[in-house]
């Protein structure tokens, strides 16, 4: 899969080098921005409030 | 069959794993056809579905960093903003009080403010027993919205610092700034200081307890006493128990013991962070 991805990326090698950093790192922003804090509301150790945790 | 052959080792990069198997080359160069489909359409899927799953496990290493590390960072940047903004409201000196050799100045009884809307800044807590640098926003609310980034949060049903009755605050045991990581370190007799606009309310911590989440009688105006009518005001901290868990919450109860005016300068003990906070440490 990534090496299909990467094969089928334009340019010349260091291009295609430079554009899959870009990927991965936009990837990651993503992740940070939207996808953690989503999974973040499944972990029990941020309750901390009495009663139920959304209504205190 | 020597032409069989040659194709057979040219085919073999092309497989992807480098592995072409040798025993076997001529029972499968008999069938080269079918097998080029059917075994290419094979391996693809399980080269992607491995791929897919060494992602995955990349994917939630990269989330165990998030929430240890990453959480604190973000918010530790977003409290000492909600500092700076408080500190810019802060009318008073940074330095304390001149010790005097009588007894304790009176400042009379203790300022009530209202409590804000929900997310607005109540005041700054100090505990030196959590590190002389200990300074944590206080805003209003128990939502995670507050807690995740903001620090302590008020729980929005209790009083305001200095009320008779209980002013209650939860926080994060871990992850999204720890800011109550050490409620279990806390000595009876520890000081915790509450700064408001209107002045610093010191309290005495007392003792703690660890209960099951539902018990909300520990917000009661007097802890765990329904019905009872507040004299004194109290200071209850809520956080999770154990750490990185969430069967249990320990709660902290302290006193208030004293109050002085903004003006009159912040106590001894906290001065040095105070100015700190107030940009002129």
């Amino acid at each position: 899969m990534y090496g299909w991805i990467f094969k089928h990326l334009p340019g010349p090698l260091w291009v295609r080098i430079l554009t899959s950093a870009a990927l991965v790192a936009c990837a990651l922003v993503l992740m940070v921005q939207f996808l953690f804090p989503w999974m973040s509301h499944f972990t029990t150790f941020t309750d901390s409030t009495i009663g139920s945790a959304k209504q205190p | 069959m020597a032409q069989q052959q040659t194709e057979h080792a040219a085919a073999v990069p092309d497989d992807g794993n480098g592995t072409g198997a040798g025993g076997s080359g001529r029972r499968r160069s008999a069938r080269r056809k079918k097998n080029r489909t059917t075994g290419d359409v094979v391996r693809k899927v399980v080269q992607v579905f491995g791929e897919l799953l060494l992602t995955a496990g990349l994917v939630l290493l990269l989330f165990v960093a998030y929430e240890l590390w990453w959480t604190n960072v973000e918010a530790d940047a977003k409290q000492s903003q909600a500092i700076q903004g408080f500190a810019k409201d802060f009318a008073g000196p940074v330095t304390p009080p001149a010790p005097t050799t009588a007894s304790a100045p009176d400042y009379g009884k203790p300022v009530v403010a209202p409590a804000p809307a929900h997310g607005g800044m109540i005041g700054i807590m100090y505990i030196p027993r959590f590190g002389a640098d200990y300074s944590r926003p206080i805003m209003e609310g128990t939502g995670s919205d507050i807690l995740d980034t903001l620090g302590l949060g008020h729980y929005p049903s209790t009083s305001m610092p200095g009320a008779p009755g209980n002013f209650a605050v939860a926080g994060h045991r871990q992850t999204h700034g720890a800011v109550l990581d050490n409620i279990h370190l806390l000595v009876p007799g520890d000081k915790i200081y509450v700064q408001t606009q209107d002045g610093y309310y010191t309290y005495v911590f007392r003792n703690n307890e660890i209960v099951l989440p539902s018990r909300t009688d520990v917000l009661l105006p007097v802890p765990t006493q329904p019905g009872a009518t507040p004299t004194e005001s109290y200071l209850t901290m809520t956080s999770c128990n154990p750490r990185f868990g969430a069967q249990e919450r320990i709660i902290a109860y302290s006193l208030l013991e004293s109050w002085q005016p903004a003006s009159a300068g912040p106590p001894q003990e906290i001065a040095k962070q105070v100015a700190k906070t107030q940009g002129k440490g």
